[in-house]
């Protein structure tokens, strides 16, 4: 009985790092999303591009500037960010007296020519990315796995990152200014705080989430176009779960579900792309404001 | 963050805190204000009499640029704002207290208090809030909006007093509050004056005015349509009745 149990594990503990990985990513991609939305009210669909852009960024510094994945950690958010604030000053800050709807198709549009113009420059097949050495070599022995040390820090950056960004948001006067603008922003900006600015840093914000979280997948999956969107349809199932807009919710949520896709891997595998969407078809039936949106 | 302001207008004097001209206002096609003229001395306590729709409220938001457009000339402490974004109004000077009171539901008390930041020197420190306003003190980390109304309005008013800004604009305090916290209000606004803060407040209730201020401004139709001391209300009262139908 012990000895069938401590085998299942054996069998599925590959999973389910593999599953918090995933999550690790979709808690850093929501919550850029969920900063975003609370902020700017826009559904930000350019958030795969972003990410993508992330990768590529780190992949340029290293192969044209030589500039190795630490600094690239540091330096393509910024990058990204940069970009994110061009994009918001010259065109997302127009829509804001529009429906949603406007914001969503914009960036929507943004996302297809940003990926458009990634293919036809590189291709679609993908460009190899390696890890930095300190974070290769023999994987960490637990006994009953092996657990790859790259993946171990990805999971463990990304929840510190989650972390700090909550930390921010709730404990800090800027966090007070930013959640004070998501409920009535005219009024914090006739208290003196230049409101519009902390809007296109906020959105830079979330775009530089998004690009770390791709300079972290770069060594993972192969730095290509297309990786984005493959992630962000199911990153926006794991908005729609976790509530929009709620921090804390998304991150949660971005963890939990890449969980609850591991081991549906493990116990029924014909599923497990499907999970996260059958589990957003509840959630939105049972609480269609997200399990920790506000109503 | 330093803004540069633009330098006093010559040939100006200065020596009104307000001073306000030909003030129109506009939210989208609907046009509030069709030239607002007043002035406000420092030290003054100064209240927007008038019905509901007057252009009381609006007038307020006009000064904080919290409108649609605005056109004219509203000159504060010699500088010409109408151009300014409302944090550069802010930062100039004016401390806005809405009529909705604009308590931030996520954040707690004391968050509220310290949210605006501070524009000058000479604003009231946090053991004086505290013992200006008791209740804040021991509600410090309630969340703003799970307060009374009246301790609301409170909060409202305290969390400008800090910043230092020199005139307060008051959007009707005393609104739906019971008499005691009215009476409450009366004496901080008092209390506030004494401190050498100057306060425009819009009022309903020109009974209440009476009690905290120096002059009065009657609004009609978006325009100031007649003003009287409050020496002279007494002797008024009969015209204020006409303009305000009570």
């Amino acid at each position: 009985m012990l000895e069938e149990l401590l085998f299942q594990l054996e069998m599925s503990a590959p999973q389910i790092v593999l599953g918090l990985v995933n999550g690790a990513f979709y808690a850093l991609l929501s919550l850029g999303l969920a900063v975003i939305f609370g902020m700017l009210n826009v559904i930000n669909f350019a958030h795969g591009a972003q990410f993508m852009m992330g990768a590529f960024v780190a992949w340029m510094l290293l192969n044209w500037l030589g500039i190795p994945y630490w600094g690239a950690l540091i330096l393509s958010p910024l990058i990204v960010g940069a970009f994110g604030v061009v994009i918001e000053r010259l065109m997302i800050s127009r829509l804001y007296k529009l429906d949603h709807l406007y914001g969503l198709l914009l960036t929507f549009g943004l996302a297809l020519i940003i990926e458009g113009l990634f293919r036809n420059q590189f291709g679609s097949s993908g460009l190899p990315y390696s890890p930095p050495t300190s974070l290769t070599g023999a994987p960490i022995d637990l006994g009953f796995m092996m657990l790859p040390k790259y993946r171990v820090w990805v999971v463990v950056a990304a929840l510190v990152v989650c972390l700090a960004t909550w930390l921010v948001i709730e404990k800090t006067r800027l966090g007070a200014y930013l959640r004070a603008a998501t409920e009535n922003a005219p009024l914090v900006q006739a208290f003196g705080v230049n409101v519009p600015r902390m809007v296109t840093l906020t959105y830079a914000g979330g775009v530089a989430l998004a690009a770390l979280a791709g300079v972290l997948a770069a060594p993972i999956y192969s730095v290509n176009p297309g990786m984005g969107s493959s992630f962000i349809i199911t990153v926006f199932a794991v908005v729609v779960i976790g509530g929009m807009g709620s921090i804390l919710g998304s991150v949660l949520t971005g963890f939990a579900l890449g969980l609850v896709e591991g081991l549906t891997k493990v116990v029924y595998p014909e599923a497990s792309a499907t999970v996260i969407f059958v589990i957003m078809a509840i959630v939105l039936l049972a609480r269609p404001a997200g399990l920790f949106g506000r109503a | 963050m330093p803004d540069v302001l633009p330098p006093a207008m010559p040939g100006i004097t200065t020596d009104m805190m307000l001073a306000i001209r030909d003030l129109e206002a506009w939210y989208g096609e609907s046009h509030v204000l069709h030239g607002v003229s007043l002035d406000i001395r420092p030290g003054e306590v100064v209240t927007l009499l008038g019905r509901n729709g007057a252009g009381k409220t609006s007038t307020l938001r006009a000064i904080m640029g919290l409108v649609g457009r605005r056109s004219g000339s509203i000159v504060f402490e010699g500088r010409e704002t109408i151009r300014m974004s409302p944090d550069q109004i802010g930062r100039a000077g004016i401390g806005y207290c809405p009529e909705e009171r604009g308590i931030f539901a996520s954040l707690d008390v004391t968050e509220n208090l310290m949210l605006p930041p501070k524009v000058r020197s000479g604003g009231l420190d946090i053991p004086t809030i505290h013992a200006l306003f008791p209740n804040l003190k021991e509600r410090a980390r309630s969340q703003g909006t799970k307060l009374s109304g009246g301790e609301q309005q409170m909060l409202a008013i305290a969390r400008i007093l800090r910043t230092g800004a020199p005139l307060l604009l008051l959007d009707e305090p005393t609104e739906g509050l019971a008499p005691v916290i009215v009476q409450q209000i009366g004496r901080m606004i008092r209390e506030i004056k004494q401190r050498g803060f100057t306060v425009l407040l819009v009022e309903q209730n020109f009974r209440f005015a009476q009690t905290v201020a120096d002059r009065h401004y009657v609004m009609e139709h978006g325009r100031v349509v007649d003003s009287v001391t409050n020496q002279e209300m007494a002797g008024s009262l009969e015209r204020l009745h006409a303009y305000l139908g009570v």
